[in-house]
């Protein structure tokens, strides 16, 4: 075991996997000998060679297009999108391309794409770096959608990303690049795309949430336990598709839920969390589910970021809502 | 008035052409190396895919076939880029493009289906590169660039090659394509097949350039304007620019100017609300068809006799491929669901549950 960033563990994957996979092919804007905006493909250019790492033209679509090409004729391209807030670029390429080769084909071509893009708020970045977009391409059948939020998750999550012959957009939030260190196998390991992770247990309430969210939701847990209640922590990993059966089990036994997001109220998939509890669980349920998410404007301007951004705070509170409904 | 850069730049990029209307050559030193046999194949395929383009349509009129995006006029353009190509050359096709890959080894029958919305129109046969016609103007063009870079990466000796119209080259992704082809000397074929009229927008609505030959000239790549009714013509320059990319020279793109004689497509749309009859005469007059009988009768390598049984095959292949469509079996949601993913997702394996259930009954 080592001691790493969530980017370092990023790194990681991709060295474990391109050195097992000669077929993969990494490349994006500025992350060949730079290594990347954020130092993710930091290194792998140097060991893999400029047929293997290399950088793009500045053009997001031409990316997209790129990647389902390289797909084509046998490669299992990685594709970097700089920010996700860049995305409506490629928009096409990722939603009404890759995400239906199989399909329109008839089984007989795929798109083995994994998507890295970062994105998420808190870090103070210029206009549509740090959009929640997750909720896009949750609506998108076709591609699955996967959301670390720790050095651990995001090396398994990607090295199974990457293994997957259908298209992954794997979003990495900007303000967990760097902020802790977790333990990281050395060696590769999977973590099946599809499954959420309990990170804490308890009886009272279930907070259902991914991304950044999920650090706050677990401190929101501390606030709680402090007064004697008990939040059940789920980190969703994977948001498309959803982990029904963690998110069914916890609802069965805390029988009050509340989803966090960062996105949007309006955004994001908290709303498709509460549908299908409605749909499986309303037996179950001793308070309607609740949501804490950001109001439904445009991102905020960068000094705005403070009060716009849920926090630990409105976790608190909604679940205290939701437990003395 | 045009400043001097400009109109310099426009002349970089006369029309190239071998055969006048006439059927007579023009340019002999560009003439291709092809034996008689080949110069009748490629009559025979231009004249089967207007037999069949007349089928289509009253297919479609018929209600027997669905989406269809006449062809009549453009077959040198289609077939005589096409020739230059290799089995194993992949092709990106668009909408109208079906021709090219029937002849590149998809079955009537299959194109048929593509048309009428069955998946088994998608399900390219095993070792025939191509993939389905686009419907996203422009997205196949980046792709192109993907398939050549690939293919250039495999050291195959193969090209990509890929379709647009004139007002295709309007789209952010027809730029793109062209650039990262070059910017990675891509082995790609970038065909423009100019017919002037994108819907009801003439091309001059498109853009002030004079040709769209000339856009090459942002990606640094080698653009060359050719007689789109010319089939020697349209053979000849993919032909060099199969080589150049084979070569290390990078991608091509070419624009052959042609005409299409139907409607944009058999959805509704009447080409008499836009264009006049006047300028439907002058291209009748350029038919490809024409001129290439006329040069292969004088070299008594066509007659009638031929050109009645390349009617007569066409006729008798496209009934019976239609037949076969017909007794293509129905689609079920269950199908649709198989196809989505490797592995399907909890949602997808409930509702293949379910559909399964409902299909049952």
């Amino acid at each position: 075991m080592a001691q790493m960033t969530m980017i370092q563990a990023i790194t990681d994957a991709m060295r474990v996997e391109m050195k097992k996979d000669e077929s993969i092919l990494l490349f994006g804007e500025d992350v060949g000998k730079n290594g990347g905006v954020f130092r993710a493909t930091e290194g792998l250019q140097d060991e893999f060679g400029e047929e293997r790492v290399f950088d793009t033209p500045l053009a997001e679509s031409g990316i997209g297009g790129l990647a389902i090409g390289l797909g084509l004729t046998g490669f299992r391209p990685i594709m970097e999108i700089q920010f996700f807030g860049f995305v409506f670029e490629v928009f096409d390429s990722i939603a009404a391309q890759m995400a239906r080769m199989r399909y329109r084909s008839g089984g007989m071509y795929h798109s083995p794409v994994t998507i890295r893009s970062p994105f998420g708020g808190g870090v103070k970045t210029p206009e549509l770096h740090a959009d929640s977009l997750e909720g896009l391409m949750a609506q998108t059948p076709g591609v699955k959608v996967v959301i670390p939020a720790t050095p651990y998750d995001a090396k398994g999550l990607l090295i199974s990303a990457i293994r997957d012959n259908d298209p992954v957009v794997f979003l990495e939030h900007m303000k967990l690049y760097r902020s802790f260190r977790g333990e990281v196998p050395e060696e590769e390991y999977t973590i099946e795309l599809g499954k959420a992770d309990v990170k804490r247990e308890g009886k009272d309430i279930s907070i259902i949430t991914y991304g950044a969210m999920v650090h706050s939701s677990l401190k929101a847990a501390e606030e709680l336990a402090k007064e004697g209640l008990e939040a059940e922590v789920i980190d969703l990993r994977t948001i498309s598709p959803l982990d029904i059966d963690a998110i069914i089990t916890s609802v069965e036994k805390t029988n009050r839920v509340i989803v966090v997001q960062e996105a949007q109220k309006q955004a994001g998939i908290a709303a498709n969390v509460v549908a299908e509890i409605n749909d499986r669980a309303i037996l179950s349920l001793e308070a309607p589910v609740l949501r804490v998410t950001a109001p439904d404007t445009v991102f905020p301007f960068a000094s705005a970021e403070d009060v716009w951004l849920p926090g630990y705070k409105e976790i608190v509170e909604t679940a205290k809502k939701v437990i003395n409904f | 008035m045009k400043s001097k850069t400009l109109e310099q730049v426009e002349n970089q990029f006369e029309t190239f052409q071998i055969l006048n209307e006439e059927g007579e050559v023009v340019n002999e030193a560009a003439m291709p190396n092809l034996s008689d046999d080949q110069l009748q194949e490629l009559m025979k395929r231009m004249v089967y895919t207007r037999i069949w383009d007349q089928r289509a349509i009253s297919l479609n009129r018929q209600g027997r076939l669905g989406f269809y995006a006449p062809v009549a006029g453009q077959e040198a353009s289609m077939l005589g880029t096409h020739f230059a190509l290799e089995k194993e050359d992949w092709i990106l096709p668009g909408y109208r493009d079906i021709p090219q890959i029937v002849y590149h080894g998809v079955s009537l029958e299959q194109a048929f289906l593509w048309s009428r919305g069955h998946f088994q129109g998608g399900q390219m046969p095993e070792g025939v590169n191509v993939l389905m016609p686009q419907i996203i103007i422009g997205a196949q063009i980046v792709q192109t660039a993907g398939v050549a870079l690939g293919l250039k990466r495999k050291k195959t000796n193969t090209v990509a090659i890929t379709y647009t119209g004139d007002g295709g080259a309007s789209q952010g992704d027809f730029y793109e394509g062209l650039n990262f082809a070059g910017a990675y000397s891509a082995p790609a074929i970038f065909v423009v097949q100019n017919n002037r009229f994108a819907i009801s927008t003439p091309v001059e609505k498109q853009s002030a350039a004079r040709t769209i030959a000339q856009k090459a000239v942002a990606a640094g790549i080698h653009g060359v304007q050719v007689d789109g009714m010319d089939v020697l013509a349209v053979y000849a320059a993919t032909e060099e620019a199969r080589e150049r990319g084979l070569n290390g020279g990078g991608p091509t793109l070419i624009e052959t100017l042609t005409y299409r004689y139907g409607p944009h497509t058999m959805a509704g749309d009447d080409p008499t609300r836009y264009r006049t009859s006047d300028l439907d005469d002058e291209w009748e007059k350029k038919d490809p068809l024409v001129r290439f009988r006329k040069f292969l009768e004088k070299k008594n390598l066509w007659n009638e006799q031929q050109e009645n049984e390349v009617v007569d095959q066409a006729k008798e292949d496209i009934k019976a491929a239609i037949k076969k469509a017909d007794a293509a079996p129905k689609q079920k949601v269950t199908d649709l669901i198989g196809f989505m993913n490797e592995k399907l997702p909890y949602n997808l394996n409930e509702q293949m549950d379910e559909f399964k259930a409902k299909e049952s009954k």
